[in-house]
């Protein structure tokens, strides 16, 4: 199977570290990531509006390019992993999208909702397994207290993102159980960082922030988290100082696996 | 143009695509809301106004403008209504027009060098066409 490989803006730029450490676990878990070729960004929210064709283009073309190549498109950003199922949702499911979307690409044939879009969670999960995940661990993370934290998208709607139990999530605490680590659960991982208003609120987002760090170590989180670019910032530059830590979720699966970057491999 | 009335709601309900009928005003929406207290318009008072065919009130409102589009209300609407739909559409109806920009380019200069990329493409397709 190709795992063909949207990494997104951010993860080119901001957010190498996400990336970066993807890779290398993947290649040590043996499903090598393949990059598509000529990505474009996702737009970085889903267009909720029916008429707002435009915005869906970039994603149906990365889905397309993706069905070209054995029909698997696996994301690690929360935002792109969101917008790319659900306009793939769209393309399947709202033939008069569908059709509009088709009418401006034109491509060889049409687009129908074809790709399985995977978080790279869900590969770990339903591929890889909990079980020979653990199996490959190299240092298991003893004694570390981690809350995972999954803001809005990875998550919600439920019904088409279809990765977890939108309220009762437990996928990035398998994760942190298969790395040795001891995951730690409190109310608001699945509560919104405040997003994109770190660009004109950002009292509101200090809020957010303040309350979800408060409950996470309330909860004794040593540190956390996430797959989402816009919560690692927000959760780092929008918090008091001296709060807990946040790192990529990639960051410990490279460290458990040993193939951290500056490592010993 | 400006609309009004029954022809603003219709468009509103057009852009947003979701069935306000079914909403039971149970409140569930607006205590989810993780900005409620910020808004001066409540996700479910936002689906009242379109039941009853108005969008005035909606489209005044300052509560789109600190919606998160975090799809809380609509995830714990047992009615499968989703209030951040009509959220988005009072957004777009103001950004669509001539002038409704809220960010300009410029502001780009201000922002803190480690920012990341998706939030700033979000946030101009949240406030700009």
């Amino acid at each position: 199977m190709i795992y063909n490989y949207y990494p997104g803006c951010t993860l080119s730029t901001k957010a190498q570290k996400l990336d970066r450490a993807a890779r290398r676990a993947a290649e040590a878990l043996g499903f090598p990531l393949v990059e598509l070729p000529e990505w474009q960004c996702c737009g970085a929210v889903y267009p909720m509006a029916p008429d707002a064709i435009a915005e869906r283009l970039s994603a149906v073309r990365a889905l397309a390019a993706a069905k070209a190549k054995g029909g698997v498109l696996v994301t690690l950003c929360s935002a792109c992993h969101h917008v790319l199922k659900r306009v793939n949702h769209d393309m399947a499911t709202k033939p008069e999208i569908a059709a509009k979307v088709n009418a401006y690409l034109q491509l060889e044939e049409p687009y129908q909702g074809e790709t399985q879009v995977l978080h790279y969670l869900e590969v770990l999960r339903d591929h890889i397994g909990w079980g020979n995940l653990a199996k490959q661990v190299k240092n298991p993370l003893k004694g570390r207290l981690v809350g995972g934290y999954y803001g809005c998208m990875l998550l919600r709607p439920g019904q088409v993102m279809t990765m977890d139990d939108p309220e009762r999530p437990r996928i990035l605490e398998d994760f942190l159980k298969a790395l040795g680590a001891t995951p730690v659960e409190y109310g608001m991982r699945n509560e919104c960082c405040a997003g994109y208003l770190a660009v004109t609120q950002k009292d509101l987002c200090q809020r957010m922030v303040g309350e979800i760090k408060g409950n996470a170590a309330g909860c004794g989180a040593q540190e956390l988290i996430t797959a989402c670019p816009l919560c690692a910032y927000n959760l780092v530059a929008n918090a008091e100082a001296n709060t807990i830590p946040v790192a990529y979720f990639t960051e410990l699966l490279a460290e458990a696996l040993g193939v951290a970057e500056g490592g010993a491999e | 143009m400006e609309l009004k009335g029954k022809e603003l709601a219709a468009q509103l309900l057009r852009l947003a695509d979701t069935d306000v009928d079914r909403c039971i005003q149970c409140g569930r929406c607006s205590a989810s809301c993780p900005m409620g207290d910020k808004m001066d318009l409540l996700p479910s008072r936002m689906v009242w106004e379109l039941i009853n065919g108005r969008g005035e009130d909606i489209m005044a409102a300052k509560s789109p403008w600190v919606c998160l589009s975090c799809m809380a209300c609509q995830q714990r609407c047992p009615k499968g209504v989703s209030p951040c739909a009509i959220m988005e559409a009072a957004r777009l109806l103001h950004i669509r027009q001539q002038g409704g920009n809220r960010l300009t380019a410029e502001e780009l200069e201000r922002y803190p060098e480690d920012m990341p990329q998706q939030a700033l493409v979000a946030a101009f397709r949240k406030y700009n066409k």
